[in-house]
């Protein structure tokens, strides 16, 4: 808890700041390298734990690359869903997904369940990490907005 | 190495003495393998090609004894979600036409018809002398309505020699829990899954139709089968299933992720009427060669069950998939293969984070209609290399099987739409 609060936090002041011990060496000379791109960027030690996240608890229908599984699973490589709208993509973890929607032409049958046991800092962690992996790039879901789609209840 | 230097030595003679060569040959004319066996690693003597790009998801197929190819699609192209191959002389086919715009799995010939599956529906088509579709846009409706869930949706069949038809009906849950697939959910007590889906039911191969509560619940417990076929010589059904998936993703602390990636075993099941092979409430585990308890039942991983539900007759490596199984009865291929079974590994994704597997045809010998001893690998590099299959991102992946007149093997790869044949030269 302590620590995910503190990566909320931390979230909150990336665009400002060099991150403070947050995190290993990268934190330290990652920012500096590029200041510029600092603004958008989310914070590597955020990212790392998204990615632990992912590997626990996605990566096994999603895959190591995000490429899903043709048929099953869908991919998580630009698809509307994980650039798009960013409390619909929280309820996806939230609520868990059957629709059988088409993505990218192509229709899935598996199902993917309900995440409501990750916390909203790993949620907040593991989202960002996906919007900033396999290709994509996209804005960080921050703990707080996590927490309000979460309180919305749908 | 030297009977393929003979081989594509011999080629042009082959194709140059066309007709006559035909006449004299008392089998059927040899055909020649693509060039490196279309990238498939095959035993010695055995040969390759690409019969025919088809461009779809080509499910399962079966080939006519004048050679024509019918392919069943899982989404149907502008041509329809059937189609038809014409052979032509070099042993490849071309796609000529097609129809029934459906999508599907089930692809099997007997008896003057042409039977398909939409996932919910059985079709046949009357064929004429030459097993040619007599009227494409009118089949008669065999089974209507089938129990279609979120997943195991495929609707494979068979017939048996006695007039019934086979039909898969998969359990539209991974493991029955109250909560598909979410961590930690308890199984349902009374798996009511069970009632509709699950297992293999049987069918007047003649009926008009029949709705899912006329047929007869065959067999039950399988959680899902891509593969099967029936066993002339033991007149008997046998299956395939689909062990359950993400023993670690829902059980962390009983499962670590290498042992969920080797649990449960897929398994082959020799079925007959009122069997209960046991899913949800129990998986296989290859290494123990026993019934687990399944966890979401109350099982820990190591609690063996003994008692109730039938025996696999074979395990293989967890998560392969198992989408087609084939006896061979042809005489092609040596003797060893006669009566055995071919099994095609569509290849695995529950592996994960573990190398992937799979992504080949297996042979299982037999003797007096029972496995006998190992599988074997019998063409392998559908993927493309051992890193594409590690990864999972394989350029095919073996989904159907169907026996030529010649004895040849086709399969199908429902990735590309790639149509391959294994022929034996020697
Ligand atoms: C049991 C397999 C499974 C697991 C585990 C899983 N998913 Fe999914 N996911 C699916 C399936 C299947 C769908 C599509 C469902 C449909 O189309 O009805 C999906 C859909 C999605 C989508 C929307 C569609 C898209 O491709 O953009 C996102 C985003 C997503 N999952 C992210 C995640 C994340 C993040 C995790 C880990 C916290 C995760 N999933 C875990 C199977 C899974």
């Amino acid at each position: 808890m302590i620590r995910s609060s503190l990566l909320g936090a931390s979230l909150l002041l990336v665009a400002a700041l060099a991150l403070p011990g947050a995190g290993p060496a990268g934190a330290q000379t990652k920012p500096k390298a590029k200041p510029k791109a600092a603004a958008g960027a989310p914070a590597p030690a955020l990212l790392a734990q998204g990615k632990q996240v992912y590997i626990q608890y996605c990566l096994s229908c999603h895959q190591a690359d995000g490429g899903g599984v043709q048929n099953m699973n869908p991919p998580l490589t630009k698809t509307e869903y994980v650039l798009g709208d960013k409390a619909r993509l929280t309820n996806i973890l939230v609520h868990g997904f059957a629709e059988k929607v088409e993505i990218q032409g192509e229709t899935y049958r598996n199902v993917m369940p309900a995440h409501d046991f990750l916390t909203d800092a790993q949620m907040a962690a593991v989202l960002t990490y996906v919007r900033n992996s396999f290709g994509n790039k996209a804005s960080a879901i921050s703990v707080a907005e996590v927490k309000a789609t979460r309180a919305a209840g749908k | 190495m030297k009977t393929s230097a003979l081989r594509y030595a011999l080629l042009p003679a082959v194709l140059a003495g066309g007709a006559a060569l035909f006449a004299l040959a008392p089998a059927a004319p040899r055909v020649a393998p693509d060039p490196g066996n279309a990238g498939l690693k095959l035993p010695a003597g055995f040969g390759a090609l690409v019969v025919a790009e088809t461009g779809g998801k080509a499910r399962h197929l079966a080939v006519s004894p004048e050679g024509t190819v019918y392919v069943k699609l899982n989404k149907p192209t502008a041509q329809g979600g059937i189609l038809v191959l014409k052979p032509t002389a070099t042993g490849k086919a071309t796609v000529t036409s097609g129809f029934g715009n459906y999508g599907g799995t089930g692809m099997y010939l007997k008896n003057g018809y042409l039977y398909a599956s939409s996932d919910k529906d059985v079709y046949r088509y009357k064929l004429d002398a030459k097993n040619q579709v007599v009227s494409p846009s009118q089949p008669e409706l065999v089974v209507a309505g089938l129990k279609l869930g979120q997943e195991h949706e495929s609707k494979s069949i068979v017939l048996d020699d006695a007039g019934n038809l086979y039909v898969n009906v998969g359990a539209y849950s991974n493991s029955c829990q109250v909560k598909d697939r979410e961590k930690g959910s308890m199984g349902i007590a009374n798996c009511p899954v069970l009632d509709s889906a699950g297992g293999i039911w049987q069918f007047k191969a003649d009926g008009q139709r029949q709705r899912q509560a006329q047929g007869t619940r065959y067999a039950t417990g399988l959680r899902n089968v891509v593969g099967l076929d029936w066993n002339a010589k033991d007149n008997q059904l046998f299956v395939m299933q689909h062990g359950r998936d993400q023993l670690h993703d829902i059980f962390p602390a009983m499962y670590d992720e290498k042992t969920s990636s080797q649990l449960p075993a897929e398994c082959m099941y020799a079925v007959k009427g009122g069997d209960n092979a046991g899913w949800p409430y129990i998986y296989y585990d290859p290494a123990k060669h026993e019934k687990m308890l399944a966890p979401e039942y109350g099982g820990d991983g190591k609690k063996a069950v003994t008692d109730k539900y039938i025996n696999p007759v074979a395990a293989y490596p967890a998560h392969m998939a198992p989408n087609a199984l084939l006896f061979y009865t042809g005489t092609m291929f040596p003797a060893k293969y006669r009566n055995g079974a071919f099994i095609a590994f569509h290849g695995s994704w529950n592996r994960a984070p573990e190398p992937q597997m799979g992504y080949f045809v297996a042979f299982q010998p037999f003797k007096d209609g029972k496995p006998n001893g190992p599988y074997e690998v019998f063409a392998d590099n559908f993927s493309g290399s051992a890193a594409k299959t590690a990864s999972g991102r394989a350029d095919h992946r073996p989904c159907g099987l169907a026996q030529g007149p010649d004895g040849s093997l086709y399969v199908s790869d429902d990735s590309k739409g790639t149509i391959f044949r294994i022929v034996y030269n020697k």
